[in-house]
């Protein structure tokens, strides 16, 4: 029986006792990040990295959660289990399960880029790698993020000069504290939704040096936000909320919006091609780097990326998998 | 420069605010070399270059270049849905530091190419790719597969010009129509109204309607309104000046070559006239289905069984210049009364006057509308009866009215992802009706849902799949949609049987199940009773 298995709740790892991610309440839940979309509810026991647990614990409001730092291994009933960085957003990490003869990597989600917040992707050898594939197209080849936050930043100071408060859509949670990063010493005050505050909020109480943020709430006064910088979350796109920011430019932060006409769908001012995510480069490099002979690809462009996986000599297959429905931002 | 203009596509693409869309092109227009704002009139009014190279060749090129896959090189295409950009994606990073060189260069170089072997023409584009930014590759791509379709129309593109340049709209307009060779005019001459006397082939801007609001009775005192039919053929314009007759349609084409049957009656039009009105299928003045008017149009001379079977007349509306007056500020009465003499005076076989309806009030019109579809006709068009014959499609002197579309409800089988703004979106789907156990597909729509909508049909569409034949999934037959319809024509091109004019999405039927679909007979019994 191989070490991991693809099953009805998730992969399960039937040995050692334990899902990765499952998408059905299970009793031992291994998590590799905190997305709700690989973070449930409803499991008994849950582990993950150090950074990942007051993200869970904010999220899931789970109590019974193990934490574990990157490179330290646990044995769980005899399978030694060890979490390293995957860089996707902060505590994300990939799993390494090892039998000591059979060695897996489950990578969850990831990008090679360092952000310099969510820790340093790190290549892990192993004969059996799962990946992610949602950037699995060459049209997607990402331009070095510097000069992407160099043109947030430059279009930030045309609002402004134009008496525009500049809204920057981002995911709460990972592309919010990335993008706050990147403009937080040109423009530390920066005001935030509710839900990217929560989020802020629980990280530096978790001992993150990230820029505090400015919560918006019914009582902000309107001059405070004329001209000013906000972050919100994808949701928040033709709120109420939103029309109260007038007179305002918008703008998204995705991989997606690489594309032209995923731009125009967005009605947005402008679209910045940010990504938590690696791009096709950054995933053929992850595959190859692990030295694995069995690539599972699952959620993106699963079955082009696993047959050109496949013609460069690496045994892939797509794995069907309930990944990749929340973070529409990627 | 090609960068501006790259950066004037990306801006535009982005902005939805009309007044916004003026102001970037006005900037554009402002900063841009004279000859490269020809270029962009003519790029967005869809007077694009003469194509030297083929969306083939661009692709063949570009996949030794990136050295994908033919396989890769299609599923990438799929997923952007347009070839030029996805070209310009799939290519690495410009490797020399470019010239900034003007739009009308790229394009004069692309028109000399026309001579070129097949070798030169791939080492130009080659280099221009290997100097290009990933923007301006763009741009170039679509020189060449052409169409910007960004959602610059006619309108906004003379509002922009009206801030540069001393002349009402209409007359911009007027300026910027017909046919004229960006390579070959200054941009002062065309927007020289005395040079209007020396293009004789010149049509007038077509004034278009909005759909009237569910109901004309807010158009008040019916007294003040005429009514016509609607036809539904190819609106179009004969014009007649120094001898020589032209055929122009509303997308701004000239068609005189593709309708001989109108040869003797601009030989007889007298000079200085100008018609407008409907191109339309028809026999001894009788309205004939628009389908029948698809066999030729596609064809540049169309042949003796066409002209035999497809006959055209030309259902005359409005009369725009007469004895070589413009009259188009006079009133409509006053053009109708004009035109009913012209075309009693001509009395020529292909010329007929579309008919007013006359009627005593909007509910009297309403019965009448009901008509509508025996008649051959798709509804009214109400003009107000003191209306100049304004430029563009405008608001408050005239309205189409019309009747309601034929609907069938049907099973959604195949589906397909989407180009522009559908980019990487199930967007393009094929629908079936039930006969017995099976499932016949008659009809394919791509509009009608909400982006929401769409987004729920994309995601169904992923986790139902039951094939995949390149870009097409076959999915589940679950979703049942209603599909609207103008008009139904027997075909032996679909399995079916049947080809539907302007087929869409009218609502999802949540509330339906694949067995409660129409069947093949039902489709049947409407061709029977509509498809004549």
């Amino acid at each position: 029986m191989p070490l991991i298995q693809f099953t009805e709740s998730g992969l399960y790892c039937a040995r050692g006792g334990f899902y990765i991610d499952p998408w059905k309440p299970v009793d031992r839940a291994v998590i590799t990040h905190a997305h709700s979309d690989h973070a449930r509810a409803g499991s008994a026991h849950y582990l993950c990295h150090t950074d990942s647990r007051p993200l869970l614990q904010m999220r899931l409001g789970a109590d019974a959660i193990q934490a574990l730092p990157w490179g330290e291994s646990i044995s769980m009933n005899g399978i030694s289990l060890t979490l390293f960085p995957a860089g996707h957003i902060i505590g994300s990490s990939q799993v390494r399960i090892t039998d000591n003869i059979e060695t897996w990597v489950i990578s969850g989600d990831y990008k090679t880029v360092d952000d310099g917040i969510s820790g340093a992707f790190e290549p892990v050898a192993c004969q059996h790698f799962v990946t992610e594939s949602t950037f699995g197209l060459p049209i997607y080849q990402w331009r070095p993020q510097e000069e992407i936050y160099n043109d947030i930043r430059l279009w930030i100071t045309e609002n402004q000069a134009q008496g525009y408060t500049s809204v920057l859509l981002a995911y709460s949670l990972g592309k919010a504290q990335r993008v706050i990063e990147a403009i937080r010493h040109s423009f530390p005050r920066i005001h935030a939704h509710g839900a990217i505050a929560n989020a802020q909020e629980t990280l530096i109480a978790a001992g993150h040096p990230l820029q505090p943020v400015i919560r918006i709430t019914p009582d902000t006064p309107k001059a405070d936000l004329q001209k000013a910088v906000v972050i919100a979350p994808p949701s928040a796109d033709g709120s109420p909320w939103l029309k109260k920011l007038q007179p305002y430019k918008l703008a998204v932060c995705s991989g997606w919006m690489q594309v032209r006409g995923n731009q125009r769908r967005r009605n947005a001012d402008v679209g910045f091609v940010l990504s938590d995510h690696a791009d096709w480069n950054g995933l053929l490099q992850a595959c190859r780097s692990t030295g694995a002979e069995n690539v599972y690809v699952t959620h993106g462009f699963q079955s082009a990326f696993a047959r050109y996986l496949g013609e460069e000599g690496i045994n892939a297959v797509e794995l069907q998998t309930d990944f990749g429905r929340e973070d529409e931002e990627a | 420069m090609i960068s501006l203009f790259a950066q004037l596509v990306k801006t535009i693409g982005n902005l939805t605010r009309t007044n916004e869309k003026v102001a970037a092109l006005s900037r554009y227009f402002s900063e841009a070399p004279e000859a490269d704002k020809l270029w962009v009139i003519a790029l967005f009014t869809g007077r694009r270059p003469k194509r030297t190279v083929s969306s083939t060749q661009l692709a063949e090129w570009c996949r030794e270049q990136s050295g994908w896959p033919a396989w890769l090189f299609e599923e990438c295409y799929h997923t952007v849905g347009d070839l030029a950009e996805t070209i310009a994606l799939l290519l690495s990073p410009p490797t020399e530091a470019a010239q900034d060189l003007p739009l009308h260069y790229y394009i004069e170089k692309l028109r000399v190419l026309s001579a070129a072997t097949p070798e030169e023409k791939k080492s130009f584009i080659l280099d221009c790719w290997q100097r290009l930014r990933s923007d301006e590759r763009l741009v170039f791509n679509k020189l060449i597969t052409g169409g910007f379709r960004i959602g610059v129309s006619q309108q906004l593109l003379v509002q922009a010009l009206s801030k540069l340049l001393p002349l009402e709209t209409s007359q911009i307009a007027h300026q910027i129509s017909g046919q004229w060779d960006p390579s070959a005019i200054s941009f002062s001459t065309l927007f020289d109204p005395s040079h209007l006397a020396t293009d004789v082939s010149k049509p007038y801007p077509f004034f278009l309607a909005y759909a009237v609001e569910d109901d004309p009775t807010g158009l008040g005192d019916p007294a003040l309104w005429q009514a016509e039919w609607k036809w539904d053929g190819i609106r179009g314009q004969l014009v007649k000046r120094q001898e020589q007759g032209f055929v122009w349609s509303r997308g701004e084409e000239l068609m005189t070559d593709k309708f001989p049957e109108y040869t003797s009656l601009l030989e007889q039009l007298p000079d200085g006239t100008v018609i407008d009105g409907e191109i339309m299928p028809s026999i001894d003045g009788k309205p004939l289905p628009f389908s029948l008017l698809q066999t030729r149009i596609g064809r540049k001379n169309p042949g003796k069984k066409q002209l035999e079977s497809a006959p055209v007349a030309f259902f005359a509306y409005d009369l725009l210049e007469w004895q070589g007056n413009d009259l188009r500020e006079e009133i409509l009465s006053t053009r109708r009364a004009l035109l009913e003499e012209l075309v009693l005076g001509q009395a020529h076989p292909r010329l007929s006057l579309s008919p007013v309806v006359p009627f005593a009030d909007w509910n009297d019109l309403r019965r009448q509308r009901e008509a509508a579809r025996d008649i051959g006709a798709e509804g009214f068009m109400l003009k107000r009866k003191d209306s100049a014959y304004q430029a563009g499609r405008r608001r408050g002197d005239w309205w189409k009215w019309k009747i309601d579309p034929l609907t069938i409800d049907a099973v959604m089988i195949y589906a397909q992802k989407g180009h522009g703004r559908r980019s990487n979106l199930y967007t393009d789907y094929t629908f079936a009706v039930r006969d017995g156990d099976k499932l016949v597909s008659f009809a394919k729509a791509y509009s009608g849902l909400t982006d929401k909508e769409i987004a729920q049909v994309d995601t169904f569409v992923k986790r139902h799949s039951i094939e995949k034949f390149g870009p097409v999934r076959t999915v589940e037959p679950l979703l049942v949609f209603e599909i609207a319809f103008e008009g139904i024509a027997a075909s032996n091109r679909h399995k079916s049987g049947v080809a539907l004019r302007f087929p869409r999405i009218n609502r999802w039927r949540h509330d339906k199940k694949p067995e409660d679909i129409n069947t093949l007979a039902d489709l049947q019994q409407m061709l029977a009773l509509y498809g004549k």
